[in-house]
């Protein structure tokens, strides 16, 4: 009955040097990227792997996640099996886990046994889901199935080949066979009743044939896995562990030295973590599932963009290894392999897919640099662009209006100028809250509130420029590190320490973008500002507004998502009007952007519905009076979509006007 | 072959003023900015230097800080670049500005290579006299082709150009033999966008600065003294104090109908 352990052993070598070749290709493929520091603070990564790979908390964030935890941690306790399996067939008899003490044996036998019932379950309903209800329709892959059924192979060549050792073993000993079973049962349940089945004459056949196939599916298993997206098994782990602490809601600086590249190009310029996210993706879509441009029909397709990288890899990799040029172009039209112009335009830098991701993959950085090389290098973007980037540069706001008048909002209000020594707070206003006609009446209110409470502000005048954030998301870097560099200087000599936003986008590029620059500043949105003076009593609000009617809330992704803010703008809707605001479908971390950030505000949108229309109708569908929102590229997006969608009869409002309504009205 | 492109650096006109007193421009704090037109000839030269190959040369009068546009002009990827600038040059109306300019070209004509065309924007945003081109064209003995909105044809080894002239409501097609200015307006095509590594390149590269003792010019014929045109008076037209009638934010049926019963008093709405 025991399988000849000098025909397995030079299979199982074999099988061992081909995963090891193609685990090297992979890993000398991943250090062909650019050095990127990602082992900082191992106590923090150590428990974020602990929590997210073995813990699975972001896979269990859907249903089928489930399904995933279970086959995850079967792998995990049937790796001892396998041990066992390959170590008995390179020295049979030599070692058995039935040596170890009876107390110690039990449990394991006993939860082997279990794993691997659970494990033949979850890879069922896992070709079962794909038969019939695939996450994507694309997932439906002969690949995905040959996966599934080595697994359901194993599982089934291991209960046979337990099943007939416990028969063997009880024809051995002579026991009674029911007595023997019942025992038996409490240690192997699911082997021991198979062990009951059996014919006891051909137990020798049975055994070899389940022996072979369980050893012939493990050694495919083992060489197909480094050459297929199961090679996340390998790499998830260290993924997780690799991720980035800090929210990815910045890019990373360039140096502008001649002689540099800008962007990426070609795929040995993404750092090595940007290489290794490539391989850690099993394409579960979850980003794409997420994904505002995927979700309306454009061409971007984040899951699509991490596996054109990859493939992207692979095919260059050798020549690229020999210092030549690469074959596939990464940026073009050439299908796998390479990302199309209008992919890397689509995207919204919304950071769903990220926060979708189970594993941490970082897509959103990996487009803008791809978009970086596009304007940087080539200055090739959509016609759109070349405006807006003029006008950034020439004129600091995105309209080419002239600076002079970033001060008409309050022209007829009584703004002090800031000044470090006598007032507290800058209120940086932003070119929405100064030029946007529909804008400049949330600036009206916040200020009108600040007054209110007591606030001691004060504002830059003429002398404040964009922040940037625009174009930093549309990839012209240059312009922004020109933009950002001014704009850090200003602040530094105007002592300017705590700072006022009402605008997401100024308020991430101040807080988060500008500390590249060496400057620390206290960023509130007036949301978090209105809600601690509501908190603290410095404002009160004496009878609530009926104003606004039914209310239901956008998350701004650059609030939420990018910098966790979730809850601040919704105490405000409830403070000034009694009742918490209606909550879409999609919301929090898993909101729905408006369509408008990554520079997007600035593109036509010409391919499948139009993002702001989707977010609108979904609004609708809580039968508001009112949409409230707390960023000024959401309120033009809703105000545009509810016009398209003739629905005069609800508005929008920011979350400030509404405090100004139950306080001031 | 050289292709010259004149460009001007001028004030961003949406933030002009006018010094009451002096009758000039205010230019302190007023951010500069390549003349508009002239970044339409600029292009059109780099585009054929792309088709035919040849060298494009970027010429500018004005004071030391004009540099900066002709420095845009090398991010572009224009391959000569001179300023300029003398004191004995200022002051000049267009009739001056012309001397100067015809002299640069004439001198890179001599020194770096045959000029074949010399590009202008139609007119500049600040003076809006639309003479320098026609002057250049004049000094130097070139047909004189303005408003160009295409280039049909152009043929080097001919001596050839056909172009397509914006004229008020309709087209005229010209051809005329080279060495040729033309004056553009802004439909001949879209600038494009300077490349990172072009704009570090031009930080770093020398503009050529030519001033009156490389030019040799008579001083009767340049500048102030070389301007017959003075400027007696420039001044925006005033507009009386207009009127903000109702909120058409919160009532904006109300301030339409507001809007035209007082259209209507004024009997500026005929119904």
């Amino acid at each position: 009955m025991t399988p000849n352990p000098y025909l397995f052993a030079p299979l199982l070598l074999a099988s061992l040097a081909i995963f090891a070749r193609a685990c090297w290709k992979r890993l000398s493929l991943i250090s062909l990227g650019q050095p990127e520091e990602r082992f900082d603070n191992i106590g923090a990564r150590f428990s974020d792997m602990l929590l997210y790979a073995f813990g699975q908390k972001r896979v269990l964030a859907k249903p089928f996640g489930f399904n995933h935890f279970i086959i995850f941690w079967s792998f995990l306790i049937l790796m001892i099996a396998n041990t066992e399996f390959i170590l008995n067939g390179l020295f049979p008899r030599s070692i058995k886990l039935i040596m170890l003490p009876f107390e110690l044996y039990v449990p394991l036998a006993f939860m082997i046994d279990i794993a691997s019932l659970l494990a033949l379950t979850a890879v069922t309903v896992a070709a079962v889901r794909r038969l019939f209800a695939p996450p994507y329709p694309e997932a439906r892959t002969p690949e995905a199935f040959f996966i599934l059924s080595l697994i359901a192979i194993l599982m089934l060549a291991s209960f046979a080949l337990n099943a007939t050792e416990l028969a063997a073993y009880m024809l051995k000993s002579g026991a009674d066979p029911v007595s023997f079973l019942s025992e038996a049962r409490k240690i192997m349940p699911v082997s021991s009743y198979v062990a009951g089945m059996l014919p006891s004459l051909q137990l020798g056949t049975i055994h070899a044939v389940a022996w072979w196939a369980h050893a012939l599916a493990l050694m495919a298993f083992i060489c197909y896995l480094p050459n297929s997206k199961h090679m996340h098994i390998l790499t998830a782990i260290p993924n997780c562990f690799l991720h980035r602490l800090e929210k990815p809601n910045t890019q990373p600086r360039e140096d502008f030295a001649i002689g540099n590249t800008f962007g990426v190009d070609r795929v040995d310029r993404y750092s090595w973590k940007d290489l290794l996210d490539s391989f850690s993706c099993t394409e579960c879509g979850r980003c794409q599932k997420v994904c505002p441009a995927s979700i309306t029909g454009k061409p971007l397709n984040p899951r699509a963009v991490i596996h054109d990288i990859k493939v992207n890899l692979l095919e260059n990799g050798t020549a690229l290894k020999k210092g030549a040029a690469p074959q596939t172009p990464l940026i073009g039209e050439n299908g796998e392999g390479s990302v199309s112009e209008e992919s890397i335009w689509g995207c919204t830098t919304c950071g769903a897919c990220m926060e979708a991701c189970p594993v941490f993959i970082e897509q959103m950085p990996k487009i803008i640099e791809l978009r970086r090389h596009l304007v940087e290098s080539e200055a090739k973007f959509p016609e759109e662009l070349l405006n807006l980037f003029e006008n950034m540069e020439g004129r600091s706001n995105p309209w080419g209006i002239a600076p002079s008048e970033r001060t008409k909002w309050c022209s007829q209000l009584d703004v002090k100028p800031f000044d470090k020594d006598t007032t507290e707070y800058l209120f940086y206003v932003g070119c929405a809250g100064s030029f946007d006609s529909r804008a400049k009446h949330v600036s009206v209110a916040l200020t009108q509130l600040l007054d209110k409470a007591g606030i001691s502000w004060g504002i830059l005048g003429k002398e404040e420029k964009c922040c940037g954030d625009s174009v930093r998301r549309l990839g012209n870097e240059y312009v922004f590190d020109k933009m950002a560099k001014e704009n850090v200087a200003t602040f530094i000599e105007r002592g300017v320490t705590k700072v006022i936003t009402q605008c997401p986008h100024c308020f991430t590029t101040l807080k988060n973008d500008y500390r590249q620059y060496g400057l620390e500043l206290e960023v509130i949105h007036h949301s978090e500002l209105l809600r601690n003076l509501v908190r603290d009593g410095r404002l009160s609000i004496d009878k609530t507004t009926e104003e606004m009617g039914a209310t239901v809330f956008h998350d701004s992704c650059y609030l939420g998502r990018h910098n966790d803010i979730y809850e601040a703008p919704r105490e405000v809707i409830a403070a000034a009007t009694g009742a918490a605001p209606a909550e879409m479908e999609r919301n929090r971390s898993n909101a729905f952007c408006c369509g408008a950030g990554g520079g997007r505000m600035w593109m036509e949108e010409h391919v499948g519905e139009r993002i702001n229309i989707t977010r609108v109708k979904e609004a609708l569908e809580q039968k508001p009076d009112t949409i409230c929102v707390a960023c000024p590229y959401c309120m033009t997006m809703f105000e545009d979509g509810l016009k398209d969608v003739k629905a005069d009869n609800v508005r929008v409002r920011d979350v400030a006007e509404i405090m100004a309504e139950a306080i001031l009205r | 072959m050289l292709i010259v492109v004149c460009i001007k650096q001028v004030p961003d006109t949406t933030q002009v003023q006018i010094d009451p007193v002096t009758n000039t421009l205010v230019r302190d704090g007023i951010p500069f900015i390549v003349n508009p037109y002239d970044t339409h000839a600029l292009e059109e030269a780099l585009r054929l230097k792309d088709r035919f190959g040849c060298k494009v040369a970027a010429i500018s009068m004005g004071p030391p800080n004009a540099e900066g546009t002709l420095k845009k002009a090398l991010a572009l990827g224009v391959d000569y670049a001179v300023l300029l600038s003398d004191r004995v040059f200022g002051g000049a109306d267009t009739l001056a500005t012309s001397n100067v300019l015809a002299a640069a070209i004439t001198k890179l004509h001599t020194e770096v290579d045959e000029v074949a065309l010399v590009l202008c924007g139609k007119q500049t945003i600040d003076g809006d006299t639309a003479q320098v081109g026609p002057g250049i064209a004049s000094r130097l003995n070139y047909q004189q082709l303005t408003l160009v909105d295409k280039i049909i044809n152009l043929d080097f080894s001919a001596q050839k150009i056909r172009v397509s002239r914006k004229l008020e409501g309709r087209h005229e097609i010209v051809d005329a033999p080279l060495p040729a200015m033309l004056t553009v307006v802004r439909e001949l095509n879209r600038p494009r966008y300077p490349k990172v590594q072009m704009r570090l390149a031009a930080v770093e590269s020398v503009v050529d600065v030519w001033n009156n003792k490389t030019l040799q010019l008579d001083e009767q014929k340049i500048g102030l003294k070389g301007s017959p045109t003075w400027v007696s008076k420039i001044f925006s037209p005033e507009r009386d104090k207009g009127e903000i009638i109702g909120d058409g934010y919160a009532d904006p049926t109300g301030t339409a109908a507001l809007l035209i019963e007082k259209l209507m008093a004024k009997d500026m709405l005929p119904l």
